[in-house]
């Protein structure tokens, strides 16, 4: 945000602040030991707002719950801003010294009144009313997200939405305030932060501006592209083209990973060479030319990966790999020897003096500082740099010292695949505490928490389809259907559903998904599809033995 | 702040309003033995094995959670001082196993001449300590000295609670609820003697609230909760400390980024723990970070290291049940 | 663990905490369409002090606490239910297993072993609706037995026979006896000026004897100037640790952070102690009025009388009295024209001598184990819920009337300068007419026995239990000491509770000493190492002594002494002064023949 992707605060500020809006994030199961943190806040005071269609085990210590529609965050959020405005509780001496656009901003959520935001999101009015009035009048305030906001067709205007409210409200670039991404894998950020970003180098620097390129093409001795690539979902629809023919996949699983799971296979299948550098024989990897084993970068290899509070942490091998498997960077670097463009092969810590050197962000970050510190937070300039706790301090700064952050209306839009009398019911997924995306890491360890992954309903909706807690039902969405046992689960309510990603050899979710995606992020809509249920004649003969959600722990 | 000027043990020290004679203690280099505080937990003061002698105050004061105040006189030698540690380590000896406890209590333990079998010898493992009644025991001769020695706890393929070596420190609890992970699995039930750790009804840990975070093994300093490959390497006499390596690095699952000891066997990790001084984590864990490292290291049918097979004794059996510890060799 | 309630169970919870409605905040979403819920974990905090009450409504009704049952509270009240059963694992009274419908706990304690309560309980051994007892606070009608009855009141039977218990076990209704007042019409009592001669049950008849004068006195006077009188009168705290009352109160209401608390300690659970009992089965409104006293001086606007469950019938007069001075404007708001707010609530023990200890009460109201609290800080800064609170105990709250009434310049005057006032007395054991004596500080021990009647049994003291079992034993030599704090402390002796419990010289004082070994191993909250496991040990050093060995006296002093020194509380600060008092006075060696 503001010309930088990264969290603004740091966790130890959530336990001190006022007022936390926890956003499309069950954190408790996600990313726990933030949610340590937060809880130190909320037991220290602070006044949790959970948004999230579901009661989740976060949502249950929450002050206020707000089960809102899914996919109607823009129209909260609006009309958060709306009633702030309205209310005269916007922070109109921060909006006229750092920010832009806020008159265009405030035209734009007029019409979100408190009752047509109450219309579009299912909530009463009164409780956006108290949330817009506790977050605008708090001294200190967090908004925290996850995947809630982001896997949505409209993904970047719904975190625009959330930081319009902290623009409007003055919640940033303050000790104890700020915008709180929390990243989904151990190195989201810094895989964003290193350049793998279709249209950034390393340490986020434009590839489309000479000056950045120029640094990289002096030290790299080779001219860099001058204009952005393709995320993820451009290359499939560039391969749906026939545009690319080849990939070369690194630790990714997109044959499980993508929205609409079968159409990304098929195109796999349709490349004409396809390399996979895995630690495992995905089911990427099996539909692979080439597969080049690699070594586990977490306990492996050496290097290092930056969390959601921007901090450059250090892993360190503590492993010899398996069998052949190599770490990643030697990898490269021989691929890079049999291309006849050999540049030897450099240490993890080479690799990183030589970013040190182009990104000032990290350039404070030697690996003996790194060491000492337990970690740095960027930006970090200078090896006097101690890193920086929070971002956009300088909104504050008088003369301002920078451009101003500008507002951007976010018109709302529903979800694309809207329910019909066929697909009545709203399915929503998401991850559970003991497991990890497609499971090919979670599924190595024995968790006495797992249960098998089900088509999660409200007691009601049970009732309505007659069959029993563990029958086996299908789920059908206007482009795949999958089997599933029945689970109930009490944090839903009647019309929505829930089912985790985690064990996609057995309940392949994805089939179901719709790979509409956000333009500007790339991301698809993983957490709104159409769906309907229905039982299956034999559905009770092929019973699994679920654990039901009333015993899972909170 | 304001500051507050007292004197330990004969030297005036200056400390900021709101410290503890420990902090003052420890500012002057005078090591104090400690049991159940720990820097990331709030003090609960139940051990006792850190009291000093205030002046002034009529019994002794426990220096983890005690406020200094100004002009406090603090003795933590006094024959006092000596005595009471002498006889809550001998208390805790003579009732507990304490064989897996730190270097450093077992020299406290030397330093204040601790004889934990005057007690007489120690009384036979009990099978019934989870079903005691507050309120009522038995007693018998008083010629064998009671303990709380009772079967290991194995529900479960990730940890184990061997309660014979419990002192009742509290930490696992406070790290269970609420200094870090909120979840309140376990408390302390029943009373007295018989107090003990337990979950709702001693049901297995399966079949309550536990998130197998495994917080409370990282706090716990007698070895009463254990990772299942520890328990397992040592019922095998196969646990090599001194072999180990530990490495630092970070956990492979989400973006918080939990920094992870990596304590390693013979090319397998056998323990993970946190560090206590790390602001992300303060050495607190979820399951993925705590357990969740097998896929660097699944270990199959065959066994590649030397330990493997023990390993392997960690898992399920074919009829879905744990095997006893006292089942195999 | 995964359990469900039965009807039974479920409204028993229901009847204590009103049905559950949908749209209960911070429910569970259940099947209704539900989008918003409230409270969380403040609401979690917040309904944490109904536990104990929520464990007692299933077990009142019900007999036990089943998985059931406790997972349904939990659900209602948002508690872990690890931490719930932690909670109703601490309490004796409680049960998590079933168990008949009806169960007597027979004291065995140090009074009604010796007074026919040993041989009660050997002839009732081995019924599974039969458990022993500690002390029940009915010394002067032993032997005593309490009576839970799964959906009835729970009942006392006093000077129960081995055929009284077995009738009332198999459905039959306690006697009910009249209270022993050895001392009625007499006129220069103050406290227990209303024993045995005024209706308990009626708030006419309390008023005709002066009642609520004292609280119409105080109001017209003010809080500062009742505190000061308070602390002019020099009125000790008569629970044990003789703390000057007025000073509590002072800092209390001067104390900024609100809101303050005020807690009657009525969880009279020391060995040999029933005066507390006497006063709230017999003259309730005096406790009741005491309380409004103290609360409107110390800016409370919420009290708790917290009492021990084996009072059922001082629990319930003490109720009709709150509700017949709510009625008439005594409690509420606006109490007695002064424009303040009080409310008296009653809050019922579980079985756990420990919860007599300050901090220890705080935590079992506001649901949690029983455990004291390390001090500092005191209870005048953080008390009940991290409040300011008084906390005093029955007797030493009801001096208040007479200090308000005649000054506390002129209460000053009663007894010693140093002991200020009436003092209660427990007289029980070998005395002619056991009960609770009111005398003014300064009678001698050997008087206080005289007044009882003197010596039964042999007609030859052996020993007299002072202060209750966390006192000490004194032997002849200590019958011209006078009974005050100054006195009792330059002999190294302690008043304690008021306990004078006599033993004549054919008592087995091996057998007694055993039982308070016993006693304060039961009774440990298993807190702090020295008392969880010193009490263990010091139990085992007397058996293997009473086995036979000789005692081993060092160990025995070390053992002791690790107690004193690094204990948490009182409990452990006093577990071994009896025993060696028995074994100073050489009792141990005369009782072996």
């Amino acid at each position: 945000m503001f010309g930088v992707g990264g969290g603004t605060c740091s966790y130890e500020e959530i336990e001190t602040t006022d007022v936390i809006l926890l956003w499309g994030s069950n954190a408790r199961e996600a990313h726990p030991i933030f949610f340590h943190h937060l809880m130190k806040g909320v037991r220290n005071g602070a006044r949790l707002y959970a948004v999230d269609p579901r009661h989740t085990t976060s949502a249950m210590w929450a002050d206020v719950w707000l089960g809102l529609e899914v996919g109607s965050d823009i129209a909260l959020a609006n009309a958060v801003a709306r009633e702030i405005i309205t209310a005269g509780l916007h922070h109109e001496e921060f909006i006229r010294h750092a920010t832009v656009g806020f008159e265009a901003y405030a035209e734009s959520v007029e019409p979100w009144t408190l009752q047509r935001g109450a219309e579009i999101t299912g909530l009463p009015p009164e409780v956006i009313r108290r949330m817009a009035h506790d977050y605008a009048t708090a001294d200190q305030a967090q908004i925290c997200w996850t995947l809630g906001i982001t896997e949505h067709h409209n993904a970047t205007d719904n975190v625009l939405a959330l930081i319009n409210l902290a623009l409007l409200t003055g919640h940033v670039g303050r000790y104890g305030s700020g915008l709180v991404p929390i990243r989904g894998q151990n190195n989201v950020q810094g895989g964003g932060d290193m350049g793998a970003l279709p249209n950034r180098l390393p340490g986020f620097q434009e590839i489309e501006d000479p000056v950045s390129r120029g640094k990289f093409e002096a030290v790299w001795g080779r001219p860099v592209p001058n204009q952005a690539g393709k995320h993820l979902s451009l290359m499939l629809e560039a391969m749906e083209l026939g545009e690319i023919t080849g990939l070369y996949v690194i630790g990714e699983n997109p044959a499980q990973s993508e929205a609409r799971s079968d159409h990304a296979r098929h195109l796999l299948r349709g490349l004409e060479f396809m390399v996979v550098q895995d630690l495992f024989m995905t089911r990427t990897a099996e539909l692979a030319d080439v597969v080049l084993p690699a070594a586990a970068g977490w306990a492996e290899t050496d290097g290092t990966v930056t969390s959601s509070e921007r901090r450059v942490q250090r892993v360190r091998k503590a492993l010899d790999p398996p069998g052949e498997a190599r770490d990643d960077l030697h990898i490269i670097s021989a691929l890079a020897e049999r291309m006849g463009r050999g540049w030897g092969y450099p240490t993890a810590e080479e690799v990183w003096d030589e970013l040190r050197s182009l990104s000032p962000n990290h350039a404070g970050m030697s690996y003996r500082r790194l060491a000492e510190a337990g970690g740095l937070q960027w930006p970090c300039p200078g090896e006097d740099h101690p890193g920086t706790l929070f971002l956009h301090g300088d909104l504050w700064d008088d003369p301002l010292p920078r451009d101003p952050a500008p507002f951007f209306p976010t018109p709302w839009a529903p979800p694309v695949d809207e329910l019909s009398e066929e697909y009545p019911i709203r399915l929503t997924t998401g991850r559970r505490l003991d497991s990890y995306n497609t499971g090919v890491q979670s599924g190595g360890y024995s968790s006495p928490l797992r249960t098998a992954v089900a088509i999660e309903v409200a007691p009601a909706d049970r009732a309505a389809l007659g069959v029993a807690e563990g029958d086996l039902v299908r789920v059908v969405s206007r482009r795949g259907s999958v089997e599933a046992p029945v689970l109930v689960d009490r944090s839903l309510r009647p019309g929505l559903a829930f089912m985790a990603v985690h064990d996609p050899d057995v309940v392949d979710v994805n089939l179901l998904t719709i790979d509409a995606w956000d333009p500007k992020s790339g991301t698809a809509e993983f957490k709104a599809t159409a769906v309907r249920i229905e039982p299956l004649a034999d559905g009770a003969e092929r019973r699994s033995g679920v654990r039901s959600v009333a015993d899972y722990p909170v | 702040m304001a500051e507050v000027t007292l004197v330990v043990d004969g030297t005036t020290v200056t400390m900021p309003d709101g410290s503890t004679i420990l902090d003052a203690c420890r500012a002057l280099d005078n090591n104090q033995p400690t049991l159940c505080y720990l820097d990331n937990l709030t003090p609960v003061n139940v051990c006792r094995v850190c009291v000093v002698e205030v002046e002034g105050n009529r019994t002794l004061v426990p220096s983890c959670s005690r406020p200094v105040e100004e002009g406090m006189e603090v003795a933590t030698d006094s024959d006092r001082v000596r005595h009471s540690r002498k006889m809550v380590y001998e208390f805790l000896a003579s009732s507990v196993d304490l064989d897996l406890v730190d270097e450093e209590t077992v020299a406290w333990m030397d330093h204040y001449g601790c004889d934990p079998d005057r007690y007489g010898p120690p009384a036979d493992p009990a099978h019934d300590r989870d079903r005691r009644k507050a309120g009522h025991h038995q007693i018998g001769p008083g010629t064998e000295a009671e303990t709380v020695h009772q079967p290991v706890k194995v529900d479960n393929e990730l940890y184990v609670r061997d309660y014979s070596r419990c002192i009742l420190c509290y930490k696992c609890v406070e790290a269970c609820g609420e200094d870090a992970q909120n979840t309140f699995a376990i408390a302390v039930a029943g009373r007295g003697f018989d107090a003990r750790i337990s979950t709702e009804f001693d049901t297995g840990l399966t079949d309550s609230a536990c998130v197998f975070c495994g917080n409370c093994i990282g706090v716990c300093p007698t070895g009463a909760l254990m990772f299942r490959s520890e328990h397992e390497l040592r019922l095998a006499g196969m646990w090599e400390e001194d072999d180990q390596t530990v490495t630092r690095t970070v956990c492979s699952y989400c973006g918080v980024g939990c920094n992870l000891d990596l304590h390693v066997q013979d090319n397998r990790i056998v323990k993970v723990t946190s560090p206590m001084d790390h602001s992300v984590t303060s050495g607190h864990l979820c399951i993925k970070g705590r357990f969740g490292y097998e896929y660097v290291q699944e270990v199959g049918d065959l066994a590649v290291t030397p330990i493997d097979d023990i390993l392997r004794r960690a898992r399920i059996d074919d009829r879905g049940r744990y095997p006893r510890p006292d089942s195999r060799a | 663990m995964s359990a469900e309630p039965t009807t039974a169970e479920r409204s028993a919870v229901d009847a204590f905490l009103g049905p559950p409605t949908p749209s209960e905040d911070g429910e569970p979403a259940h099947s209704g369409d539900r989008r918003v819920a409230f409270g969380g974990y403040r609401r979690s905090m917040e309904s944490r002090h109904m536990l104990l009450p929520a464990l007692h409504a299933v077990n009142d009704a019900v007999g036990w606490v089943s998985a059931g049952a406790l997972n349904y509270i939990c659900e209602r009240l948002q508690v872990p239910p690890a931490e719930a059963y932690g909670v109703a694992g601490f309490y004796a009274l409680l049960s998590l297993e079933e168990r008949p419908a009806r169960v007597a706990h027979v004291c065995d304690d140090v009074a009604c072993r010796t007074m026919g309560g040993a041989e009660l309980l050997e002839g009732l051994e081995g019924r599974p609706d039969v458990h022993p007892s500690p002390c029940l606070g009915q010394c002067d009608q032993a032997p005593a037995v309490f009576f839970q009855r799964a959906g009835e009141e729970d009942t006392v039977e006093v000077g129960a026979t081995y055929d009284r218990v077995v009738e009332v076990l198999e459905g039959g209704s306690v006697r009910e006896v009249p209270p022993i007042a050895p001392q009625a019409g007499d006129p220069s009592l103050r406290l227990l000026k209303r024993i045995g001669l005024v209706d308990p049950t009626s708030l006419a008849g309390y008023r005709d004897t002066g009642g609520y004068q004292p609280l119409a006195r105080a109001v017209a006077m003010g809080p500062e100037q009742v505190i000061a009188e308070v602390k002019m009168s020099d009125l000790r705290g008569r629970g044990g640790a003789a703390f000057p009352m007025g000073i509590k109160w002072e800092a209390v209401a001067r104390s900024p952070d609100m809101p303050h608390y005020l807690i009657c300690n009525a969880d009279e659970s020391e060995p040999g102690t029933f005066k507390d009992r006497v006063i709230m089965e017999d003259d309730p409104f005096a406790v009741i009025e005491s309380m409004t006293i103290a609360g409107l001086a110390v800016g409370a606007e919420r009290g708790y009388l917290y009492i021990r469950a084996e009072y059922p019938l001082a629990q319930s007069r003490l109720q009709n009295a709150i509700d017949l001075a709510r009625a008439a404007g005594l409690l509420g708001e606006d109490v007695a024209g002064s424009g303040c707010s009080f409310e008296i609530e009653i809050r019922r023990g579980g079985g756990a001598y420990i919860c007599g200890e300050e901090t220890a009460l705080m935590n079992s109201i506001e649901g949690k184990r029983g455990e004291p609290r390390n001090k500092p800080p005191f209870p005048t800064q953080v008390g009940l819920f991290g409040r300011p609170t008084v906390i005093n105990n029955v007797e030493t709250l009801i001096n208040v009337l007479d200090i308000v009434l005649e000054g506390g310049a002129a209460f000053a005057e009663i007894g010693t300068g140093a002991s200020t006032g009436p003092k209660l007395f427990c007289l029980a054991g070998a005395v002619a007419r056991p009960g609770v004596y009111e005398v003014e500080f300064g009678r001698t021990l050997g008087e206080l026995i005289d007044l009882a009647g003197g010596v039964t049994g042999s007609g030859r003291i052996g020993a007299v239990m002072l202060g209750g079992a966390a006192g000490l034993f004194v032997g002849e030599d200590h019958l011209d000491m006078p009974l005050t704090f100054e006195d009792a402390r330059a002999r190294n002796a302690t008043l304690g509770s008021g306990v004078v419990l006599v033993f004549d010289d054919r008592t087995d004082f091996r057998d007694t000493s055993r039982r308070i070994a016993q006693f304060f191993r039961d009774e440990s909250c298993g807190q702090c190492v020295p008392c969880r496991v010193g009490t263990v040990r010091q139990e085992e050093l007397l058996a293997r002594h009473l086995g036979g060995e000789p005692l081993d006296r060092d160990l025995f002093e070390e053992v002791a002494r690790v107690m004193v020194d690094a204990s948490i509380c009182g409990l452990g600060h006093t577990a071994s002064t009896a025993i060696r008092s028995v074994i100073d006075l050489g009792l141990l060696e005369r009782s072996r023949g």
